[in-house]
């Protein structure tokens, strides 16, 4: 018996096996889930990462900025699942001058484009994925990097993470009637590829541990992975528009 | 176990697969990322593409000190499956 027994998924933004996508896979799987990962951009790399899974899964291509691909995602889902029980969003992306250089020189374009890539396409990927859910609801769960502060280097990033989490609570708002719930994971930092293509994420790893009263291993997304997989379960069932804290308990210390 | 002209040419057949390299560019004192530009994400790719062809395991840790293709075939005769 696992928490998510007959549960559909539908992860994004697998890329490699250090994703936390990958973990959130990988436990629902073995909590007895049935998986459909999305890929973009690498969809070999992707398929290879999909047959580490414990039950190779199957990848559908999604680029969460293209409404063709978000029109035709739930005809390709079906293809796999008869239907969706929940949902990951993994996805984030920011061009080079919104993370680690200067902070008053970002031009609006790509600020945009971290929005959209990061935040807008929370909403873009409930409407594509809404005509899966069922009478019974669901669960949607996001992943957001403490936005309610500035830190060093994540910059404009930091403030797609703001617009990603409330885009998250009127998600939630709308999304209610229907019994799906829509929460955020708050994780601590991870070393995935994506954290490794943030300057300055060393600060991040070395501030961490000492601080979050549970300590936090970077090299390890176990712990986000299962708090996620709790999110998706029905064991969180009047819990919406939240944002749960997988960090050791770093935001709530003051040193 | 591959020799090391068996592992060579098994890197260059997973190059041309993944990052789109000619095989007969590839030669053991190429950079991955200077002669061959290959990215990071296609690193890991060739990674896992090569732990699948030589059976062996190849840590997210090493893969930075990976810089030519003779490091990567070092690697892969060092650890044997």
């Amino acid at each position: 018996m696992g928490i998510l027994d007959g549960k559909r998924l539908l992860i994004t933004g697998v890329i490699t096996d250090a994703s936390i996508a990958f973990s959130v896979a990988k436990i629902a799987q073995e909590q007895g889930a049935e998986v459909v990962l999305t890929g973009f951009g690498r969809m070999s790399l992707v398929e290879r990462v999909a047959r580490r899974l414990p039950k190779p899964a199957p990848v559908v291509e999604l680029d969460v900025t293209d409404p063709e691909q978000l029109d035709g995602l739930a005809s390709k889902v079906r293809e796999h699942l008869d239907g969706l029980d929940g949902v990951l969003h993994s996805i984030g992306f920011a061009p080079a001058s919104c993370l680690g250089e200067a902070f008053l020189e970002a031009p609006i374009a790509d600020v945009a484009t971290a929005f959209e890539v990061s935040a807008y396409s929370f909403k873009s990927l409930a409407v594509a994925s809404r005509p899966l859910f069922g009478e019974q609801g669901g669960s949607m769960v996001g992943l957001t990097f403490d936005a309610t502060v500035a830190w060093p280097a994540y910059n404009w990033m930091g403030v797609a993470k703001a617009a990603l989490e409330s885009t998250s609570r009127y998600l939630a708002r709308e999304l209610g009637p229907s019994k799906i719930r829509v929460n955020l994971v708050a994780a601590g930092p991870v070393r995935t590829m994506a954290a490794k293509s943030i300057p300055g994420f060393s600060a991040f790893e070395e501030a961490w541990a000492p601080r979050a009263p549970l300590g936090w291993d970077i090299d390890d997304a176990t712990a986000v992975g299962r708090s996620c997989a709790a999110l998706l379960s029905d064991w969180l069932p009047a819990t919406t528009g939240e944002i749960v804290h997988v960090d050791g308990g770093f935001h709530a210390m003051g040193v | 176990m591959a020799s090391t002209e068996e592992i060579l040419a098994g890197l260059a057949e997973i190059l041309n697969e993944v990052a789109d390299v000619a095989p007969e560019d590839v030669s053991v004192e190429k950079s991955f990322t200077d002669d061959l530009d290959v990215d990071s994400l296609s690193m890991v790719e060739v990674a896992m593409a090569a732990e699948e062809k030589f059976g062996v395991k190849i840590p997210d840790e090493e893969l930075p000190k990976l810089k030519t293709v003779g490091d990567a075939v070092s690697y892969i005769e060092s650890n044997p499956s």
